[in-house]
């Protein structure tokens, strides 16, 4: 599997994995599951109208990134109007889908923009990657303190004159971008286990915020290569490997967390009784 | 008119094998989901019905390598997924939550593990889009019985059980100290939304399926609040999404010299449109009826 | 002494306080919470906001923060709007609520603390560590400054949060209701930390409290609200029955009882009026009370 033609493969999943890593730890930080969840379905239709048009998913994710933001945003404001949400969502995913029927190979295109395609990464791709990737971390750590403070409490944040719109703004960007590049290697469906997987599990193992961080891009990193190394040796999707292994990842974390407050309550009950 | 009513009747359209099963079942699924709709938002669950049409999918891709119906692989399911949410809590499912999105994300990548499978040991082609997306004109005439039983069989489970349900909503406190057992009402109820999404799913596809089963509830509640009353509307909605989407899908053949459109995105488009319309509309009523209090 | 006499003499003692309320008017909807207040806070002064549920201390301790508009009125921290002082007032809110799974230990947050509104990476991090050990030992952290914020009971997250705040030295602390939902020995134990911040590091702490039982016998000065307006000085001089029930502009009976006290409306309800702080458009605005 570390063939030639593998090889950009793997070069840039490592480096959707290191973005996913470090925005997924801010997503479950400010809990904003709706926005990760979101998304990638509001971004589908750019990805089918790049095959429509025969290039890249990712250009024509860029193009629709900046109006899904924008979406995102109102939707949000309509907060507790889940319906509205959801059959905006769903209609974007219907536009989709009308335009992949448009194209030659509606069943493929269908397959490989909702649970992911990892083959097929030129060289000449990897650049637009690399520059992405490049400015989403550069953006992130410029706002890494407001954006961990504003996470872990707003009302402090605000009063040390932190812009709480200005922050929430960039986060849904970077988001954004990072979702741009993740779908087309994961898919629309899956976009939100790569981010919160790995990131959820490394905030449960670690209370160090920047340890916790290197540990999310980490486990991301080694979420992405298990999951192509397996497909690869099985032939199977990409995205079931993702999903599954996310899972586990998550669930170990809750049995973890479980086990760790039992031995807790047992050592405070003996301290107790001692 | 008559002639003109005349010539539809008769008109290839109707005649059209393809077309007669997806109104059928379509007609089924819209009113199935229109009453079921109107509870599960009532009841707050619009999530969770957006939630078990994403895990469906894995029993719909299943059933095409396993060799039985799609419709009990929908069905199958999500009578799961829904016994799991009574199980857990349906409360706690929310769209907020982390730990909701993985389990969808894990189900989802077992779809794609059945889709693979469906390509690599049947010959069915487009396995991926006929659960994700639907096409309602590629349905196997024998799905018309099953899905017509399924779908009567729940309008009447919902019919019977109409008063409690409506209880519930209002206030779980008070329904449980007038006797009605809130575990039973609930259980049912997430059968009920477990076969609605499966015959939304059939029809297209359970990526789109929440679209059926909230979109037209959701309009004809903004329009009036009164169950009986958007239950009603949500029918007339869902039906004119069925009936219209399936004729512009068929006619689309014709606008586009050979590349029909997808019926599912039709269907989805008119409810959006409702949904759309449904906001002007209230405004319109509302200014009718401070109209008519202010003439009195 | 008159209350206004003292008060006057008082503020020509000291060049500029380092807090200054001057004619605040806020309003919520039709009603006017905060009618002209006026009250001083001297440097190193631990000063008790007191007033009823709903009086508006809350409110008022937002304004000061900058986080609530005020339509009319000054609040000058050492001479400044508060949005440009900030570095010179800390903050602690009433609601701390931190998620379980928070990945930040105390001494993140408190780390935070110092420089938790700048943009970029963190340069030089052990400039900052002495800083962040000082106000975990200011507020008696140490214990568990290693420990997830999350995982801390309700009377250790606050100190969490008044060592965040005191992280920069500040010279104004702000704590909105700290006392509310502790038992008597915790809330016995936080009012003596604050007077200790107050003596020792020298900044002037402004808490709020529906109950200033805890507080007596700490304070310097109290500002007592109520009706929209306020009464300040010393405990002594505001806690009189005449002067609270000039105050709220109805009797009130002040009951000290062995170092406690307990303000309580008049027994007869009739004499209690209707609510005035409702205001429709053209009213005039209620009188600002005299400076203190």
């Amino acid at each position: 599997m570390f063939d030639s033609f593998m090889i950009n493969t793997w070069i840039a999943a490592t480096i959707v994995a290191i973005t996913a890593g470090v925005l997924g730890f801010f997503v479950v930080l400010r809990r904003s599951a709706f926005a990760a969840h979101a998304l990638p379905l509001a971004t589908f239709p750019g990805a089918a109208a790049a095959q429509l048009a025969g290039v890249q998913p990712l250009w024509g994710l860029l193009v629709f990134v900046a109006g899904a933001v924008f979406l995102l945003r109102q939707l949000q404001k309509l907060g507790r109007k889940d319906v509205a949400t959801g059959l905006v969502l769903v209609t974007l995913m219907a536009v989709g889908s009308l335009l992949l029927s448009m194209t030659n190979a509606y069943g493929p295109a269908v397959f490989s923009l909702l649970f992911g395609e990892v083959l097929g990464v030129s060289s000449a791709d990897l650049l637009p990657v690399i520059l992405i990737s490049v400015a989403v971390m550069l953006g992130a750590m410029f706002v890494y303190r407001p954006l961990l403070l504003q996470s872990a409490f707003p009302e402090l944040a605000i009063s040390r004159g932190v812009r709480a719109g200005t922050i929430d703004l960039l986060f849904l960007c970077l988001l954004g971008l990072v979702t741009a590049m993740a779908l087309p290697v994961v898919g629309a469906l899956l976009v939100f286990s790569l981010l919160v997987a790995p990131a959820a599990t490394a905030q449960v193992l670690s209370a160090h915020p920047a340890r916790a961080l290197a540990l999310s891009v980490a486990l991301s990193i080694g979420l992405i290569w298990s999951a192509i190394a397996l497909s690869f040796l099985t032939n199977w999707p990409v995205g079931f490997f993702v999903g599954s292994i996310g899972a586990l990842l998550f669930s170990s974390t809750r049995i973890f967390r479980y086990f760790r407050n039992r031995l807790k309550h047992e050592r405070d009950r003996k301290a107790q009784h001692a | 008119m008559l002639t003109w009513l005349a010539r539809i009747l008769h008109s290839s359209f109707l005649h059209s094998g393809p077309v007669q099963t997806a109104l059928l079942v379509g007609s089924g699924t819209a009113v199935v989901c229109a009453v079921i709709g109107v509870f599960t938002i009532l009841r707050g669950h619009a999530f969770a019905g957006h939630a078990l049409g994403d895990v469906s999918s894995a029993g719909g891709s299943a059933s095409f390598f396993l060799g039985i119906n799609p419709l009990a692989g929908f069905l199958g399911i999500a009578a799961m997924a829904a016994m799991g949410l009574e199980f857990l809590g349906v409360r706690r499912v929310r769209e907020q939550d982390v730990a909701t999105g993985i389990v969808l994300g894990a189900g989802l990548g077992l779809s794609a593990l059945f889709l693979y499978f469906d390509l690599t040991t049947t010959s069915t082609t487009g396995a991926a889009v006929m659960v994700m997306f639907g096409s309602m004109f590629a349905m196997p005439p024998s799905l018309q019985w099953p899905a017509l039983i399924v779908a009567v069989l729940t309008v009447s489970m919902v019919t019977v059980l109409y008063r409690p349900l409506l209880l519930s909503v209002v206030d779980v406190e008070l329904a449980s100290s007038r006797g009605v057992s809130n575990r039973w009402v609930g259980t049912l109820h997430l059968l009920a939304l477990a076969a609605a999404v499966a015959l939304a799913a059939l029809s297209v596809g359970s990526v789109l399926a929440s679209a059926l089963l909230i979109g037209p509830a959701g309009a004809a509640l903004r329009v009036s609040h009164r169950p009986s009353r958007a239950i009603f509307g949500a029918v007339v909605i869902g039906l004119a999404a069925i009936w219209g989407g399936v004729w512009m899908a068929y006619e689309s053949y014709y606008w586009f010299s050979g590349n029909a459109w997808p019926v599912s995105f039709f269907v989805v488009a008119i409810i959006f449109a409702a949904y759309l319309l449904s906001m002007p509309c209230r405004y319109a009523l509302q200014r009718m009826a401070a109209g008519e209090a202010g003439r009195q | 002494m008159d209350l206004q006499g003292t008060l006057q003499a008082e503020s020509h003692s000291d060049s500029q306080p380092l807090l200054a309320v001057e004619d605040l008017t806020v309003r919520i909807g039709n009603r006017v919470l905060l009618g002209g207040v006026n009250f001083t806070v001297k440097p190193g002064e631990f000063c008790g906001l007191i007033g009823e549920n709903g009086a508006g201390k809350t409110t008022l301790l937002r304004t000061l923060v900058g986080l609530q508009p005020a339509p009319r009125g000054r609040v000058l921290v050492e001479g400044q709007p508060p949005n440009k002082a900030r570095c010179l007032v800390g903050y602690v809110p009433q609601k701390i609520n931190f998620a379980p799974d928070l990945p930040l230990r105390v001494c993140d947050l408190v780390e935070l603390g110092c420089d938790g509104h700048r943009l970029g990476p963190r340069l030089f991090s052990r400039r900052l560590r002495g800083q962040v050990d000082a106000a975990i030992h200011a507020v008696g952290a140490e214990k568990f400054a290693r420990q997830r914020v999350g995982e801390l009971s309700g009377g250790q997250q606050q100190r969490a949060v008044i060592a965040h705040a005191m992280a920069r030295r500040p010279r104004l602390l702000l704590l909105d209701e700290p006392l509310a939902n502790l038992d008597f020995r915790s809330a016995n134990e936080l009012a003596r930390l604050l007077g200790h911040l107050a003596r020792v590091h020298c900044t002037a702490v402004l808490v709020t409290a529906h109950d200033m039982n805890p507080l007596l016998s700490l304070l310097d000065r109290i500002v007592y609200l109520a009706e929209g307006r306020v009464a300040c000085g010393t405990v002594d001089e505001v806690i009189q029955t005449d002067s609270l029930s000039r105050l709220y502009g109805y009797p009130v009976e002040v009951i000290r009882q062995s170092g406690r006290v307990l303000v309580l409306p008049t027994a007869n309800p009739s004499k209690i009026p209707e609510d005035r702080c409702y205001v429709t458009p053209g009213d005039e605005q209620t009188d600002g009370d005299p400076a203190c």
